[in-house]
């Protein structure tokens, strides 16, 4: 990225972090909903099939299936709607974006778990 | 008029207090230095002659030279006017980003990327033939008839045809000023600015 974009992503970015994660981690979302005065907070768990972008305007999108309909959304990192992301569990996949799983449902559409490696004294 | 010269960075986009994401053009501007001050006694018109960005001595010119030293500045690249500008200043002072506030409404003046020989669809909107069938063979993208025959024997001045395109100087009217970062120079307006990164903008009020 340009030094001067650079510069300008980290003044706009801010203090604001987020715990690590990658396509295929299963991650809730806590985003901030705003109803006339009121603002309340809503949780979106699924499957992260995309990360995009870098920066400020770096972007992920989440995938889960809701009463058998699948249903995605994206979430750019750096929106002040974005409360926290917690990550569930990460999973094992080969590939950076699992366009694949729109395809899938059911038993097909499960992301194995990775397994860590055992810690040995 | 308000007015700095400055170079298109390139852009990005922004979020609001309540989330609202805008798309915005990261613009260096300035400082200027002001090299000439014109007068309606001495030139016939009120002008301000701002100079931005610095170049190498060896790339300039003896009359230059001299008139950058009378400015007591370095050689610079870009050499603009502005008419009637809002404060007075002198000769030697500079310009920051200081000029503008956020929020403010601004014009940006630029030149537009270069396109090349264009065909009429691209350069002036046509819409081409529409039918690859009917007789119709290695045509999709021609103009049409340019005119009558026998009468007027001529074609019509100004008739849109195949040509260069692009590298107009454009001026985008009212775009607001998203946010200034004074220590580095730096001002985000929103929305698209003409030209390719690196070209030079002329910031007004």
């Amino acid at each position: 990225m340009n030094a001067a974009i650079a510069y300008v992503h980290e003044q706009l970015t801010g203090k604001k972090e987020f715990p690590k994660f990658k396509a295929g981690d299963n991650v809730t979302v806590n985003y901030k909903i705003i109803e006339g005065n009121k603002e309340r907070i809503q949780s979106f768990r699924g499957d992260v099939i995309k990360l995009q972008g870098e920066g400020a305007t770096a972007t992920f999108t989440v995938r889960k299936i809701s009463d058998g309909v699948g249903v995605e959304r994206l979430f750019p990192f750096f929106s002040p709607n974005v409360e926290s992301i917690i990550v569930n569990k990460s999973g094992r996949v080969r590939r950076a974006k699992l366009f694949y799983q729109r395809g899938r449902s059911g038993k097909s559409a499960r992301i194995q778990e990775k397994k860590r490696a055992i810690e040995t004294a | 008029m308000k007015g700095i010269i400055g170079k298109k960075i390139g852009m990005t986009s922004i979020f609001d207090a309540s989330g609202k994401q805008t798309a915005c053009t990261i613009i260096e501007a300035g400082p200027c230095v002001v090299t000439q001050v014109k007068t309606q006694d001495t030139d016939g018109y009120n002008a301000l002659q701002v100079a931005f960005g610095d170049k190498k001595e060896k790339h300039t010119i003896g009359a230059e030279k001299n008139h950058f030293a009378k400015a007591n500045t370095s050689a610079k690249k870009c050499v603009k006017e502005f008419r009637n500008y809002f404060e007075e200043k002198n000769i030697g002072d500079t310009i920051t980003v200081d000029i503008f506030a956020e929020g403010d409404k601004v014009d940006v003046v630029g030149t537009t990327k270069g396109k090349g020989f264009q065909g009429v669809v691209k350069r002036h909107g046509f819409s081409g033939v529409g039918e690859a069938s009917h007789g119709q063979h290695d045509r999709q993208r021609a103009p049409g008839s340019i005119g009558g025959s026998s009468y007027p024997s001529r074609v019509f001045k100004g008739m849109r045809m195949a040509g260069r395109m692009g590298q107009d100087r454009v001026k985008v009217k009212g775009l607001k000023v998203v946010k200034i970062f004074a220590d580095k120079n730096y001002i985000l307006v929103g929305g698209s600015v003409p030209g390719h990164d690196g070209s030079i903008v002329l910031i007004q009020k």
